[in-house]
């Protein structure tokens, strides 16, 4: 299992990998937002918890078609599936790696697009923290929407389309926690609330990935 | 270990291919799977491995015992021949690549991106996937596809010197490989086409 997690990480870095395809998304959509919106700071900071969270989001969902489609290409994930690992613990790994090249670094850019956003400066604290917790439900979704498409030919779009309303609980206490947190208000609902999706999602959805997967590799 | 398989059944894509194939393989023999085009020998061979179920009949000690190379070889183009093959070694549990870089002469290519391999060297590193395995039971698809002859010589004694640890092997390929195995011809149990129930006789 290890060696399949530093595999993928070593692919990730390598060129044409993707790492920072995410990355450089969240910031172009950080950095366009104030050109787009006009240069108010005080309606900057309104929107920047909602806005930080969406560009995460969609940094997230931009990585997902590449996550089980290039395994599926090249042969390695019907060779997986007849190794001794479980195919459970394949997904669950896959998820994993896919949170530590693009969820992790996406977490911790955030504070200093905050800046771009003109945060207010409780908020980046908990803007940490939402991402920390949220973002590896978008991977464990993503994982599941990655194996409902493999297989299918330019699956990105129906992926998205079927993770987005996934993603939607996330995004809504994710946000909330961030804007309660920049606007000096208690966090503690959302944030358990969004801990328990997350904790839901890797409880759960590494089986039900695993199960559509066998059927999509039949 | 032997592999049986009793009146089997196999679909491709909804389609019956294959049926009443039955068949044992003991452990230290080959078994060469011939047969036209479509017949199914790869469906058979999916089957076996545990990639899709079959639509009758019972396979037994096939369960964890059997290393499956299919069309495509499993290779990242961006890790080289030596990392390649250390992940496989590694999800197998196996520690030692050096036999396997031997078998396949691989030593040269070591710290080659598997992406500048010619396709005979690529094909040649997908064989070696085989012997870090550990796995009893071989399951190979076309295995000499785009091989030379001298790395066909290879792969025969890579599977010879398998066969005479004990192991076995099940092998799809249309050469000769100068392995005295028992040719299983699968064209004999292709499926018949399912005769029409709903046909309706007193409508005439």
């Amino acid at each position: 299992m290890i060696a399949l997690l530093l595999r993928d990480l070593k692919l990730a870095f390598r060129a044409g990998g993707g790492f920072g395809l995410g990355l450089a998304f969240f910031l172009i959509v950080t950095v366009l937002v104030p050109f787009s919106v006009g240069p108010q700071s005080s309606l900057l900071s309104t929107i920047a918890p909602g806005v930080l969270w969406l560009g995460a989001l969609l940094a997230c969902l931009l990585s997902l078609d590449r996550l089980l489609a290039l395994d599926w290409e090249d042969g390695s994930l019907d060779l997986l599936a007849t190794a001794p690992l479980p195919l459970e613990a394949v997904v669950t790994i896959k998820a994993l790696a896919h949170w530590l090249t693009t969820g992790l670094p996406l977490v911790l850019a955030a504070p200093f697009l905050g800046v771009l956003l003109n945060l207010p400066v409780p908020g980046f604290l908990w803007l940490v923290i939402s991402l920390l917790v949220g973002t590896p439900a978008m991977s464990v979704i993503g994982t599941f929407g990655a194996a409902l498409t493999v297989g299918l030919k330019r699956g990105g779009l129906l992926l998205s389309l079927l993770v987005l309303p996934l993603y939607v609980p996330t995004l809504i206490f994710g946000a909330e926690v961030a804007r309660r947190g920049a606007t000096g208000m208690e966090t503690q609902t959302p944030l358990l609330m969004l801990a328990g999706i997350t904790a839901a999602t890797i409880a759960l959805l590494p089986f039900a990935s695993a199960a559509v997967l066998r059927i999509n590799l039949r | 270990m032997t592999l049986t398989v009793t009146d089997l059944a196999i679909a491709r894509g909804g389609v019956p291919v294959l049926e009443g194939l039955s068949f044992s393989l003991p452990s230290g023999k080959a078994l060469i799977l011939r047969g036209p085009n479509g017949i199914g020998k790869t469906t058979l061979l999916r089957t076996l491995a545990g990639l899709q179920p079959p639509l009758a009949g019972r396979i037994e000690g096939a369960e964890d015992q059997i290393a499956y190379a299919s069309h495509s070889d499993g290779l990242k183009p961006t890790l080289t021949v030596v990392e390649n093959l250390s992940f496989w070694a590694s999800v197998f549990g196996i520690q030692d690549i050096q036999p396997a870089l031997d078998a396949f002469a691989l030593n040269d290519l070591s710290d080659r991106h598997a992406g500048n391999l010619s396709a005979g060297q690529k094909r040649r590193l997908g064989l070696a996937r085989m012997l870090v395995t550990g796995r009893p039971i071989w399951m190979l698809d076309e295995p000499t596809v785009s091989l030379d002859k001298n790395a066909v010589r290879m792969f025969s004694d890579a599977v010879r010197a398998h066969l005479g640890q004990g192991g076995s092997a099940l092998i799809a390929t249309h050469i000769e490989l100068g392995l005295d195995g028992e040719v299983l011809d699968v064209g004999l149990n292709k499926a018949k086409p399912k005769p029409i129930d709903d046909f309706d006789g007193g409508f005439l």
